[in-house]
């Protein structure tokens, strides 16, 4: 076309069709969005899908946990003394008691049906991490996107708290906090405020490593063109903000969502451990793992099952992360 | 860019464009649809926790132009030289810090975003990279519709029928309606982006450099395009480039700019026939020259070192630390922008000599 182009004067327009394909006529064509070329590459993706799966199939053990336990186990806090040997309190036969009724064995001393108890501390775990993650994603990204996009001093307020609360220890502090919690807040009792606060501060103590990711991104957005171009069809900042800016950053904090999950399910393991988790007859993997901390020279398999259980589920949620990473990767596009 | 402008620079057969050309000589009375008048942008340099003002980057200074209804105003000069700074001003993206834009002679210099936004459906912008003026999570028919739905407007027959209309405007498929930007090629994304432009029938656009991103090939096409749409639509454009022959194929008048001021303001004709400040001189001299022949006839005017910085231009003529003629009262007095000869304005104390514009076209 470097020619003098004799031929676009009047119909130039009409004749100028670039290089698109002649449509077949009553065919809409439909765009590949970028969920869908993401989607596309994640089912590329074996091991994020196996990861996806299982964390698919926790997910449905967490929510029909009764139901499972009605199928397949024994109430979580029934005990079975028929199941221990009396002179040692450990579980009777091998492998820590499993057998077809037990399948993931008994607990010591008192003999509940680990099978359930893990099942049930699906439910905290999964509860805790996701919600934690829910509220740390919600912080993160509203205080990030202000910061990113106002800049200034508002930038320097959010960016210095950030700071603060990356270099806080905060693990001692949930430890500390937990002890002084009353037992009944927010009408909730028990193991419902511990994980209520468990939520509260795992996701508070969360949402900085959010913000930093959002406030870069949004640093880098608000400079785009299409953004100049928004402002100069008339558009107000909640347009530009809601409109423009958030769905380029969806990608950046589902994958940071997807990752902080697994985290935060160590997180809780850990505070359970330390009996800052839920309260004892509510089960959960760390609080299992602390008791079996007293038997496991008898009694190994009741250290090995929620540990495994917690393993499993961090590996696949960090596979499935990995995976969305991946397939999200906006230099990889197209 | 096609080759029949550039080979030469002295009477070359020019494009005829129906209304522009006569314009600027010949009815010098109609009213201006965009008057600048001493416009200033400093961008502040701040330094420490309270943000003193240690400085400022002098992006636009002082400059003042109209554009006539209907006509394309080129503005021409190097990077840095404030020229997007200018656009970007006119469009009311950025704050003037001095000086009054009027547009319809209304003052507009310093609406908000509230006061602005009836005003933009008059005055568009098309960008200048077609890879980052798209939202890339919108389809092509949320960008497009996007005007219709910030200005609250429904267009006769809907929203999605004025899309595809601008769509077949612009010489897309309208039926890729659905589809995203990532899915098109760089020509294809900026004709996105023009017709988006288009979408509210504007009676100016302002282009910044809206070909400088595309494969010179697509060039071409792109500059055809607007061309096209501006007899069609009777559109008036200010065309703002650096490459000095998508200005001459484009405009009936040219502004050069150089540190944020104009140095020359002239139609097309007079200026690449006779220019006459030196700066305008140095850059059309640098346009390449397919002929060898004539490539060692011409006369190459190679400037010495490197553009000043903006933040403490050089005193009295900003160009004096580069130009070859200039002399001691070009270090003291600042050089005032005026017309030497009808419709060709300059700002030199030492101007080329007026040719006549006969032997200028010859």
């Amino acid at each position: 076309m470097t020619a003098p182009l004799p031929e676009t004067s009047a119909t130039g327009t009409a004749t100028v069709v670039a290089d698109a394909e002649i449509p077949v006529p009553g065919t809409t064509i439909e765009g590949r969005s970028p969920w869908r070329i993401a989607w596309t590459r994640l089912k590329r993706d074996k091991l994020a899908l196996a990861g996806g799966i299982v964390v698919l199939l926790l997910v449905l053990v967490a929510i029909f946990a009764p139901l499972i336990v009605d199928l397949f186990g024994h109430p979580p806090n029934e005990y079975h003394e028929d199941q221990i040997d009396p002179l040692f309190g450990t579980p009777k036969g091998s492998w820590g008691g499993i057998n077809g009724d037990f399948l993931f064995g008994v607990e010591p001393v008192n003999g509940r049906d680990v099978f359930s108890r893990v099942v049930y501390g699906a439910r905290v775990s999964l509860l805790v991490a996701f919600l934690s993650a829910v509220v740390a994603v919600l912080i993160g990204t509203v205080l990030g996107i202000i910061a990113g996009y106002f800049g200034g001093w508002v930038d320097t307020v959010v960016s210095r708290v950030m700071d603060a609360l990356l270099a806080f220890p905060q693990l001692l502090f949930i430890i500390a906090l937990i002890s002084v919690v009353p037992n009944e807040l927010w009408g909730l009792t028990g193991s419902g405020v511990r994980m209520a606060v468990l939520i509260a501060v795992i996701g508070f103590f969360g949402w900085p490593y959010v913000g930093r990711i959002v406030r870069g991104q949004t640093l880098s957005l608000r400079e785009r063109e299409y953004v100049e171009a928004a402002r100069s069809l008339g558009a107000g900042r909640t347009y530009i903000l809601f409109r423009e800016l958030l769905p380029n950053l969806v990608a950046p904090i589902t994958v940071y969502a997807t990752l902080m999950i697994p985290t935060n399910v160590l997180t809780e393991a850990a505070l359970s451990f330390l009996g800052a988790g839920v309260k004892p007859p509510t089960s959960s993997w760390g609080q299992m793992l602390s008791k079996a901390v007293n038997t496991y020279e008898g009694d190994p398999m009741f250290m090995v099952i929620p540990g495994l259980a917690i393993f499993v589920t961090v590996l696949a949620f960090n596979l499935f992360g990995d995976g969305v990473r991946d397939a999200l990767d906006p230099k990889g596009s197209r | 860019m096609p080759e029949d402008n550039e080979a030469v620079p002295v009477g070359a057969p020019e494009k005829t464009i129906p209304l522009g050309e006569e314009a600027p000589s010949a009815t010098p009375e109609v009213r201006p649809l965009l008057r600048v008048e001493g416009l200033v942008k400093h961008f502040p340099i701040t330094k420490g926790l309270l943000r003193r003002q240690v400085g400022a980057v002098h992006a636009v200074d002082d400059i003042s132009f109209d554009v006539r209804p209907g006509e394309t105003l080129g503005v021409v000069g190097e990077s840095g030289c404030g020229k997007s700074t200018m656009g970007r001003l006119v469009t009311r993206l950025l704050e003037p810090t001095g000086g009054t834009i009027e547009f319809e002679g209304r003052d507009i210099s310093h609406l908000g975003v509230g006061g602005m936004r009836p005003m933009r459906r008059d005055i568009q912008m098309i960008f200048q990279d077609p890879y980052s003026s798209l939202n890339p999570r919108h389809t092509v028919g949320t960008i497009v519709g996007a005007p219709f739905r910030l200005q609250g407007i429904t267009p006769d027959g809907g929203v999605k029928k004025e899309v595809q209309r601008l769509l077949g405007l612009v010489g897309l498929n309208p039926e890729h309606y659905n589809r995203y930007p990532h899915e098109f090629s760089g020509g294809q994304r900026q004709r996105i982006g023009i017709a988006r432009a288009l979408a509210l029938k504007p009676k100016l656009v302002i282009a910044d450099e809206p070909v400088s991103a595309l494969d010179v090939s697509i060039q071409a096409q792109v500059v055809n395009l607007l061309d096209d749409l501006q007899d069609e639509l009777g559109l008036t454009y200010v065309i703002i480039a650096h490459d000095l022959s998508v200005i001459r194929h484009v405009s009936d008048r040219i502004a050069v700019m150089y540190l944020g001021k104009i140095v020359e303001l002239t139609d097309r004709r007079s200026l690449y026939g006779a220019p006459m400040h030196p700066y305008t001189k140095a850059l059309l001299s640098a346009v390449p020259v397919p002929d060898p022949r004539r490539r060692a006839q011409r006369e190459r005017i190679l400037l010495k070192g490197d553009v000043p910085s903006p933040i403490s231009p050089p005193s009295g003529c900003r160009f004096h630390t580069r130009c070859w003629k200039a002399t001691e009262v070009c270090r003291t007095d600042e050089p005032v922008l005026t017309a030497l000869r009808t419709g060709h304005q300059v700002a030199c104390h030492h101007p080329e000599p007026v040719e006549s514009p006969g032997e200028a076209a010859a």
